[in-house]
């Protein structure tokens, strides 16, 4: 298996260090302010744990507390954006976009305003707050919206670089991020650039049984860890990590797909509206493929820590390897 | 804000005329759209475009004007004829309204055509992106005189985004914002004190913080005199509660909620006879002469 440049060299140790993505925002946001001073940002009573207070600390007079709603943040940034503002706002993916769907759709897409909407606390890793706090339906719903670009940054690193690219780019972006520790993937210097997905293992060619496994947001880490038993047992395994939803990189995903056998993908997410039918609809239309898609398969998720419900609805390290091992020919 | 002389309001009212007859013409030729709104607020969006706004229609995007945000994004037939009549697009685009194709959709968008400072319909959002305006420019200008105007129709406050929208320009003690609430009575299913009674209106917006006036919506110079009033408050948002005569100008359609949502020629046939409706409602528009005030007719 060859690895990507510029990954983290403990990403196969126990020393693999375990950082909140969602601390990125926090970082990049404040960067972004200090380098451009269009930059605003918007919070509904959850400063602290979307981590905007390193912005709000840093650049009071940017910053709008609007109080516990979320339709309210959403049309109140797209009128700041019309006059001129870079505004992001950050709540928990449930409420933002979920509550505010409609406002985001309308005056924020539909304006092509130049908006960033930062769902905090998504998937099923959000433990203990159980199924009403935990978003595994965001990507779905902002997926089918013109003019957005859909982002789910794998770690801490490229959080923060996908919130200063966003601050950068003129027009609507969402950004996923969770609550949780995750793997810290990539380092400071890997590769972050508009639309292209970033193919972290390459299995070897050679190989009698090949599979594609495809990624996004903080699930990476598990990918990269089947990837290596399995490209040890001899069976060739390659992860792509696609951090932008939409636009999806299908030249990337198409490649991946001519080289395997048969695709996995991995979200922590529905199956339906986000990753796996993204690449399902591309693939099914190009280069007709099996498709494995991981991920939560219509239902709610509930409390437990995040390792439980990762293994309960089937997005760990374990279910990836079984998985593959029951669809080799 | 200048002294309104008799000629002056004079000519506003040949200007809502205008408008009126415009936006008449327009819902006949679209077979769709909405008829009261447009009317009753004929006479406010003459003296907001021909007299209050500051604006350039040949340079839309002009950074130092005033914004004027259309929460009640359904009436825009009123507000397309007011924008082509002060010169942003030909008058003759006007009878392209709802059409495949045309930049007057059906609801206004943003971008498409010039003089829309933002996309409405689904109501209660614009006075949230009116709030966002008010702030931004303010954050650029703590004493800043580029006010933003928003209009909103009084069924439209039914939303509870309305609310949390009035909370924050409340807080943040927005003195450029000043709300226009078009209080006609109606909204489609029926009379507002019916679907979801509003009173006491005055004292809603008052709690929320709001310097609150009520006006008569046709008589455009206790109109003026109120914009100015708002504009010379300090440290706290305004409102004015303007009351109107629904599809203020033809009497059979006045003050009837079911003419909310219809264009002339598709009506209630009970009060105007079909085929005939397009011309007589022409022939009948009697606002300007023996003009009538909301107070007139109750």
């Amino acid at each position: 298996m060859r690895l990507a440049d510029h990954l983290d060299r403990n990403i196969f140790t126990d020393n693999v260090e375990q950082v909140p993505n969602r601390n990125g925002y926090g970082e990049g946001l404040k960067e972004a302010g200090e380098k451009d001073v269009r930059v605003v940002a918007l919070s509904a009573d959850l400063t602290g744990s979307t981590k905007t207070n390193l912005f709000a600390d840093a650049f009071p007079e940017r910053f709008v507390q609007v109080g516990i709603a979320e339709q309210n943040m959403a049309s109140v940034a797209s009128g700041m954006a019309a006059v001129g503002k870079i505004p992001f706002i950050a709540s928990y993916a449930m409420f933002s976009p979920g509550r505010s769907w409609e406002q985001v759709r309308t005056t924020i897409a539909y304006n092509n305003s130049n908006v960033k909407v930062i769902g905090a606390h998504s998937g099923v890793s959000v433990g203990p707050d159980g199924a009403t706090h935990q978003a595994v339906e965001d990507m779905a719903i902002m997926r089918v919206i013109p003019n957005m670009v859909v982002i789910a940054p794998c770690d801490v690193h490229e959080a923060r670089k996908a919130t200063l690219w966003a601050a950068e780019y003129e027009g609507p972006v969402y950004i996923r991020i969770a609550r949780e520790n995750s793997p810290v993937v990539t380092t400071a210097d890997s590769p972050f650039d508009y639309g292209k997905a970033q193919l972290l293992a390459e299995g070897v060619d050679s190989a009698e049984n090949k599979v594609g496994i495809i990624t996004t947001g903080i699930l990476a880490h598990n990918a990269l860890m089947a990837a290596k038993e399995l490209n040890e047992a001899g069976i060739s395994t390659s992860v792509l990590h696609v951090p932008f939803i939409k636009p999806l990189d299908e030249e990337a995903v198409l490649a991946l797909a001519k080289n395997n056998d048969f695709i996995v993908t991995l979200e922590e997410h529905q199956v339906a509206g986000g990753l796996g039918s993204a690449v399902a609809e591309y693939l099914s239309e190009t280069h007709p493929t099996k498709i494995i898609r991981l991920g939560v398969h219509d239902q709610f998720g509930q409390s437990g820590t995040p390792e439980e419900l990762l293994a309960h609805y089937g997005m760990d390290t374990k279910t990836l390897l079984d998985t593959v091992r029951k669809n080799l020919n | 804000m200048f002294y309104l002389s008799d000629n002056d309001v004079h000519e506003l009212e040949q200007k809502a005329n205008d408008i009126r007859e415009s936006t008449i013409e327009m819902l006949i030729a679209a077979g769709s759209g909405h008829t009261a709104g447009p009317l009753g607020m004929a006479d406010i969006f003459a003296l907001l475009y021909f007299r209050v706004l500051k604006h350039d229609a040949k340079n839309p995007d002009w950074e130092e004007r005033d914004r004027f945000i259309l929460s009640n994004g359904h009436i825009c037939p009123g507000l397309y004829a007011t924008l082509a009549h002060a010169g942003y697009f030909p008058e003759e685009e006007l009878l392209t309204l709802r059409k495949f194709g045309s930049r007057l959709q059906g609801h206004p968008h943003k971008g498409t055509l010039p003089g829309i400072e933002s996309s409405s319909g689904p109501l209660g959002s614009g006075l949230s992106q009116a709030v966002g305006m008010a702030l931004a420019l303010r954050m650029d200008n703590p004493y800043t005189s580029q006010y933003v105007y928003c209009m909103t129709g009084d069924g439209e406050i039914n939303e509870g985004q309305i609310w949390e929208a009035a909370m924050l320009a409340g807080k943040e003690e927005l003195h450029n914002l000043i709300v226009i609430i078009d209080r006609n009575a109606i909204q489609i299913d029926g009379y507002t004190k019916d679907v979801m009674p509003l009173e006491p209106l005055r004292e809603k917006w008052e709690a929320f913080n709001f310097d609150v006036q009520e006006v008569d919506a046709h008589n455009i110079r206790m109109m003026h005199d109120a914009i100015g009033k708002a504009q010379a408050v300090y440290g706290q948002p305004s409102v004015i509660i303007a009351h109107s005569i629904a599809s203020k100008g033809i009497d059979v359609f006045e003050r009837d909620f079911r003419w909310h949502g219809n264009p002339p020629g598709k009506g209630p046939e009970d009060r105007v006879p079909k085929g005939e409706q397009v011309e007589t409602a022409l022939r009948k528009l009697r606002t300007l002469g023996g003009a009538i005030e909301a107070s007139d007719i109750d």
